[in-house]
């Protein structure tokens, strides 16, 4: 701000509030101290419309003059007087700095406890199944749903069924650096007809029949073109992130127009990386978490354990 | 009443003597529309209202989504309502106060066609998507510029009028008028500057944050001196009017106008708190919305002590209830205005419903009573009647408003300061105690509680839109109203 420009904020300002003070204090005095209930001011219009001058009123005045006391200590406690930064030097940049540090204290100090524990001991520990909801609830509910059921090409996280595989270590994996699948699309290659073809035998994988293409040729191309990712018995290689085609979980939709869809048009798919916004021990919580979603019973047990102390906390 | 001003009928409806008489075609034009676009603009709201409690309402037509309806419902309601209702009480009042007829009279009318084809025009392009993105400015440059039109013929006609005036002291009610006139001239202009790139788009010249402090400038004085200033000068003439009894102050009335008028132009910034505005203007912008509260004060201070001595009639004359609880929300959201401007309570309030509550304090139980009325005490003089047609459907009404608004308002504060709270709660683990979803599956009864309180206020219009229909039907001549000399 250049000093023209704070003059002339801090005298509009000043200005300003003078002059509705000058104002008050003027008409204060103005003609006499008296209550005049009866005594107008002379002026009439419109036959009958006439106005009184009663004294401003004793609590109104010093309402004003509060407030305006008020304000001309906050604007020397505060910036707000052109380039003056105010007695306490506060900024906004300074208060949200400040909050954030302490902010980081807190997590820092309540997660301290599980930095040291694996996954596998986190997923039968209630606190810290917890915790890995809240943070489900914040960072993955948006597209995996708040009961980690998915949507159309957000994977369900509750069926035991794993692209990327489902032991500990691929899942933390997966929430740290997260996960870019491809499906190429197939169309230019395999054509109309091929397409069909393709889509008759996979769907044939799970004894479902269509009324297109012909499978023994879809077998063909499959073999040309499909199974270095899906493999030779179509059951995917979570390496790569291939989906299994011989069971009944789609990822994007198995009906025949959705799975045709996929083989003409191809697929991409994002899981985003959190290691760095979360930090380790948060990816580990949730890590555990996820994995509670489909877990065996004694880790459910924990997990409705977690649940309630979490409402008991509201 | 009092008014002892002779009446004259003529045969055939033309002024007796054009120049002893008031214009008041126009003024009985803009009365009657207020009440339809009242109707109008609220069954949109209350349309929306019911759209938050059941999401399906919009039937998957985009031009009934809740998007392009709440900004029809604004518009709807400040300037096809409250625009109407103050264009005809300004046109009655400053003829009445200056012992003229209007200044440009052919004038007055195209204002009155001007801003019902803008009306019809926001009605028709705001559920078509076309918007230029600004609260309260959403209309496209044609549009504005329209406006731009109308409103300097509108400033042509009230200060003409007032230039000509036969008393030589110029009434407060018309101070705040003409403060109002000029300045939503000022405002829009400003705030509407933009580079047009098709008939439907336009973009600011502003950028960035100084677009968004213009636009806030803009939007919290179109609140100072559209939906006060004006509707201060309905109420100095129209209560002391129906009260019978003498303004209470005529200092008092002074200092608030200044102190409120020069103080409110930099009350804007408090709608940018913790935003990149920087510090300094926030500050000022809380400052002086705190030094705002006095100034606003002394409007309901004004009102409220001129109905002293006039107490017992509250009793008999539902038009001063409507009047004494209007000035009481206008007390209210005046204390609530510069509470929620206070940075800290701000960071709660912000963002949340609370601020939809307080905004409906100020429309509905300020700017709507006090416009309904001056209209109960207006509509039957504009057509030769003594009153309204019904006495206890004005109370009918008075009594759905009051409880309606209430309804509303409640709900709105408990689900915006619930909302907040919500919002800003956290874990040990820094993670948000409840997901979106929560804070949103709470406030849903709060949604239905307004949606009740809403369609009593429709309801109470409806009950108005028939008395008023009863009172003019069997009207068989117009009225031509002498203009009484000046005392």
């Amino acid at each position: 701000m250049t000093p023209g420009h704070s003059i002339f904020i801090i005298v509009l300002t000043v200005a300003n509030v003078a002059g509705a003070v000058w104002l008050l204090w003027w008409m204060r005095r103005a003609r006499g101290q008296t209550t005049t209930l009866t005594e107008t001011t002379g002026h009439v219009w419109d036959e009958d419309l006439v106005e009184l001058n009663n004294p401003l009123p004793r609590w109104w005045l010093w309402l004003f003059i509060i407030t305006v006391i008020f304000g001309g200590v906050y604007l020397a406690l505060y910036p707000g007087l052109g380039a003056w930064k105010g007695t306490l030097a506060w900024s906004s940049r300074g208060e949200h700095d400040a909050q954030r540090a302490a902010n980081a204290a807190r997590i820092e100090r309540s997660l301290s406890r599980f930095a040291a524990l694996s996954v596998a001991d986190l997923s039968h520990d209630s606190a810290a199944l917890n915790a890995g909801r809240n943070l489900f609830l914040n960072n993955c509910a948006a597209c995996h749903g708040s009961d980690g059921g998915g949507a159309p090409g957000y994977p369900n996280l509750t069926d035991g069924d794993w692209l990327w595989g489902g032991d500990p270590a691929a899942v933390a994996m997966t929430i740290a650096e997260g996960r870019q699948g491809v499906m190429p699309a197939w169309s230019a290659a395999l054509g109309n007809e091929g397409v069909d073809d393709v889509l008759s035998y996979v769907l044939g994988l799970q004894g479902r029949r269509v009324d297109v293409g012909n499978p023994q040729a879809g077998a063909e191309k499959f073999a040309q073109l499909c199974v270095a990712c899906h493999g030779a018995d179509a059951r995917g290689n979570p390496l790569l992130g291939a989906p299994n085609l011989s069971d009944p979980v789609w990822l994007h939709g198995g009906s025949a127009p959705a799975v045709r869809a996929s083989i003409a048009d191809g697929r991409g798919g994002k899981m985003p990386a959190h290691a760095g916004r979360l930090g380790e021990t948060r990816v580990k919580l949730l890590a555990a978490y996820v994995l509670s979603l489909s877990a065996p019973a004694d880790v459910t047990v924990a997990r409705a354990g977690a649940a309630d102390a979490g409402a008991d906390t509201r | 009443m009092s008014s002892t001003a002779t009446t004259i009928f003529a045969p055939d409806m033309a002024p007796v003597a054009a120049r002893t008489s008031y214009v008041d075609k126009v003024v009985r034009q803009f009365t009657i529309m207020t009440i339809v676009w009242g109707i109008v603009g609220m069954t949109v709201g209350a349309l929306i209202a019911a759209q938050l409690f059941w999401p399906e309402l919009n039937f998957g037509i985009p031009w009934l989504s809740y998007g392009r309806l709440r900004p029809l419902h604004t518009n709807a309601v400040i300037f096809a309502f409250g625009g109407s209702a103050l264009f005809a009480t300004s046109y009655y009042v400053v003829q009445r106060t200056c012992h003229v007829p209007l200044f440009a009279p052919k004038l007055a009318t195209f204002t009155f066609w001007g801003w019902q084809a803008i009306i019809v025009l926001a009605a028709i392009t705001l559920p078509m998507g076309l918007t230029s993105g600004k609260e309260y400015a959403e209309l496209e440059w044609p549009i504005d510029l329209l406006i731009a039109v109308v409103w300097v013929s509108y400033a042509i006609v009230y200060l003409g009028t007032l230039v000509k005036r036969r008393v030589s002291h110029i009434y407060v009610a018309n101070w705040f008028f003409a403060a109002f006139i000029i300045t939503v001239a000022v405002l829009h202009i400003v705030n509407s500057a933009e580079i047009p790139v098709s008939l439907g788009k336009s973009y600011p010249i502003y950028a960035g944050t100084v677009d968004a402090m213009v636009q806030w400038w803009y939007g919290h004085n179109a609140v100072g001196f559209f939906l006060t200033a004006g509707f201060l000068g309905m109420m100095y003439y129209y209560v002391p009017k129906q009260a019978g009894r003498p303004v209470y102050s005529y200092r008092l009335s002074i200092v608030h106008f200044w102190a409120l008028i020069s103080i409110y132009m930099w009350a804007g910034p408090h709608h940018l708190h913790y935003t990149t505005l920087p510090d300094w203007a926030q500050s000022l912008g809380m400052v002086f919305s705190l030094i705002l509260l006095a100034p606003s004060w002394g409007g309901m201070i004004n009102g409220l002590m001129t109905l002293s001595g006039a107490w017992h009639k509250l009793r008999t004359d539902p038009i001063l209830k409507f009047m004494v609880v209007a000035l009481s929300f206008y007390g209210m959201s005046t204390f609530e205005g510069p509470m929620m401007s206070i940075k800290t309570v701000n960071s709660l309030s912000h963002y949340t419903d609370w601020t939809v509550g307080h905004v409906h304090s100020g429309a509905l139980g300020w700017v709507a009573m006090i416009t309904i009325a001056c209209i109960y005490s207006m509509l039957p003089k504009l057509y030769g009647k003594k009153e309204m047609w019904s006495t206890r459907l004005i109370d009918w009404h008075f009594w759905t408003t009051t409880i309606g608004v209430v309804l509303y308002v409640a709900a709105m504060w408990i689900a915006g300061v619930m909302q907040g709270l919500m919002w800003r709660a956290t874990n040990d683990d820094g993670s948000l105690t409840y997901s979106f979803i929560e804070a949103l599956n709470a406030t849903y009864p709060y949604y239905a509680v307004r949606l009740a309180g809403g369609l009593m206020v429709l309801g109470g219009m409806g009950l108005m839109a028939y008395n008023a229909w009863r009172t003019v039907r069997d009207t068989v001549r117009i009225p031509v109203i002498a203009i009484p000399e000046p005392a």
